[in-house]
């Protein structure tokens, strides 16, 4: 079975039936990055919750279905804009960026280029530099041509090397600069809006594997967290070889995020089976774990 | 052995075992770590986390792990907060927990068994009984975790773990703190299980043993079609 690595998928919002398909799937690892809870906090006290159960229960909801949870943590776009929040917000995020499943900073950029999401952004990639972790930037779906462009010259203005930045939320008209940039190129692939996998084969057809990562976000609109699986049966419908799946859903994230130095695999030799909880958590073998009580 | 000698001697088997398993540079990493604890207090906020992403996560001493066993980096992250002086150990230990991620509050958890530590134990093991997580559930079931629970408390716990299917013969509860609504909570629970015709663990009986309620043991008898053997106590 293809092996899957879901470079950038929402899994607070979703139930265990979504961890379970995922995992028959063939989704064995993960990142999820922190993001706005689909309407304002008016506490740091919601982030700290929020980027603790990143830390907590959700990668231990995960590990029940034999998925290995990885986060990225940052002060979001849309929340940003915040000046009652943003300072207390970054002041506590370098109390999270240095735990051992933080693999990146994220999700960092712009939703509706205000100067306040300007200061942040780059307050955000100073971060990412200090503790040597790559950068997950989430491009404005209003406006995304402009967007893109602000936030790859933003990129270049920190002196980060383009390598260590995803640049996610692509389309045709953003996949050429992203690329020629050096950045990686991240599209999220969705049921009606934004790309699906029909265009996502395109794109690859006409840009490459390189650097390429597919993600099914699986965030507040109508999402699919099958849509990494469902993108690599595309690719081998329209001739690509398993090995280029293998690159794209799997190989590549592993390259982007193995950059943090953090990202410790699951045994992926073994096949995701039913027992995957035993396999994909080392830390419970010997007691069937259950969740809830 | 109960006690300051009882957290003191279960501290040097600890550290005893790591010396064992790590390897020569991750013994090096926890020396320095615990020098430069001992020497600027403030540093654990750092070194804490760090050897989360530094050592190796392994069973510490037993195999295969479970959610009952020391792993590596908790035991290491416990000799880091023995290294604190006394007077700032308990507010670390908050900080850290607060602040922490799932194997950090277990670390947390654990080390509240083998450190000299004031009245924390008393905030942080009811927080960890509410959680869902196996791990942080037996971790706060220490020794010392167990003491600072009243009756009522400790039948919930108890309860608890037999939910979580954790295993009751790890629980290192003395006998004597098994008064005789602990007995009946635990047999109303195996007749809810048994009547739903569901597996009860065998290391429940003996709590139910210790105050036998007549009354649910009776029922237990009465429902038909059992699908495994239930070993009562003789009356």
């Amino acid at each position: 079975m293809t092996r899957i690595f879901d470079p950038h998928i929402h899994m607070s919002s979703r139930t265990t039936d979504d961890y379970e398909a995922m995992a028959a799937a063939g989704v064995a690892v993960l990142v999820e990055p922190a993001f706005w809870l689909g309407q304002p906090r008016t506490s740091v006290g919601s982030f700290v919750d929020y980027f603790a159960s990143l830390l907590g229960w959700e990668p231990f909801r995960a590990e029940q279905f034999g998925v290995a949870h990885f986060c990225a943590l940052a002060l979001n776009p849309k929340e940003a804009n915040d000046p009652g929040l943003r300072d207390d917000v970054l002041a506590v995020l370098p109390r999270y960026l240095v735990k051992e499943r933080v693999v990146c900073v994220g999700e960092v950029g712009y939703d509706s280029m205000t100067p306040a999401e300007d200061e942040v952004f780059a307050r955000q990639l100073r971060l990412a530099v200090e503790h040597e972790l790559p950068v997950m930037v989430h491009t404005p779906h209003r406006d995304k041509v402009a967007g893109t462009v602000r936030s790859l010259d933003v990129v270049r203005e920190s002196g980060i090397p383009p390598e260590r930045v995803l640049i996610d939320h692509n389309n045709e008209l953003t996949a050429r600069m992203v690329l020629d940039s050096g950045c990686w190129a991240g599209f999220s692939i969705y049921p009606d809006t934004k790309m699906d996998e029909q265009r996502m084969v395109r794109v690859l057809q006409e840009f490459g594997v390189e650097r390429m990562l597919v993600n099914s976000a699986a965030d507040w609109g109508r999402s699919d967290p099958l849509k990494t699986a469902k993108t690599g049966a595309a690719m081998a419908d329209a001739g690509f070889l398993a090995d280029d799946v293998d690159r794209v859903l799997w190989r590549n994230p592993v390259a982007f995020y193995g950059q943090s130095g953090r990202l410790q695999l699951p045994d992926t030799t073994v096949p995701p089976a039913a027992e995957a909880t035993y396999e994909g958590s080392s830390i419970l073998r010997g007691e069937r774990p259950r969740p809830g009580a | 052995m109960t006690g300051t000698a009882g957290v003191e001697a279960r501290r040097h088997v600890l550290a005893d075992a790591l010396r064992e398993v790590l390897s020569e540079d991750d013994r090096h990493w926890q020396v320095e770590a615990i020098a430069t604890v001992g020497a600027d207090p403030a540093a654990i906020m750092r070194l804490f986390p760090a050897a989360g992403r530094v050592l190796p996560r392994r069973a510490l001493v037993e195999e295969p792990l479970t959610a009952w066993s020391w792993t590596t980096d908790e035991a290491a992250r416990a000799l880091l907060l023995a290294a604190l002086p006394a007077a700032r150990r308990d507010q670390a230990l908050r900080e850290l927990y607060r602040y922490g991620d799932r194997y950090e509050r277990s670390a947390v958890l654990r080390a509240l068994d083998v450190l000299p530590v004031g009245t924390v134990t008393q905030e942080l093991v009811p927080d960890a009984l509410r959680t869902n997580d196996p791990r942080l559930v037996a971790a706060a079931l220490s020794a010392t975790g167990l003491a600072v629970l009243d009756e009522r408390e400790l039948v919930q716990a108890v309860l608890k773990c037999v939910f979580m299917d954790l295993d009751l013969t790890r629980l290192p509860l003395p006998e004597e703190r098994i008064a005789p609504q602990m007995s009946r909570a635990l047999a109303d629970y195996a007749l809810e299980r048994v009547t739903a015709r569901r597996s009860v663990p065998d290391a429940l009986w003996p709590f139910v043993q210790r105050h036998p309620p007549h009354d649910v043991l009776a029922a237990l008898r009465r429902v038909p079609q059992r699908t495994d053997p239930v070993e009562e106590p003789a009356e």
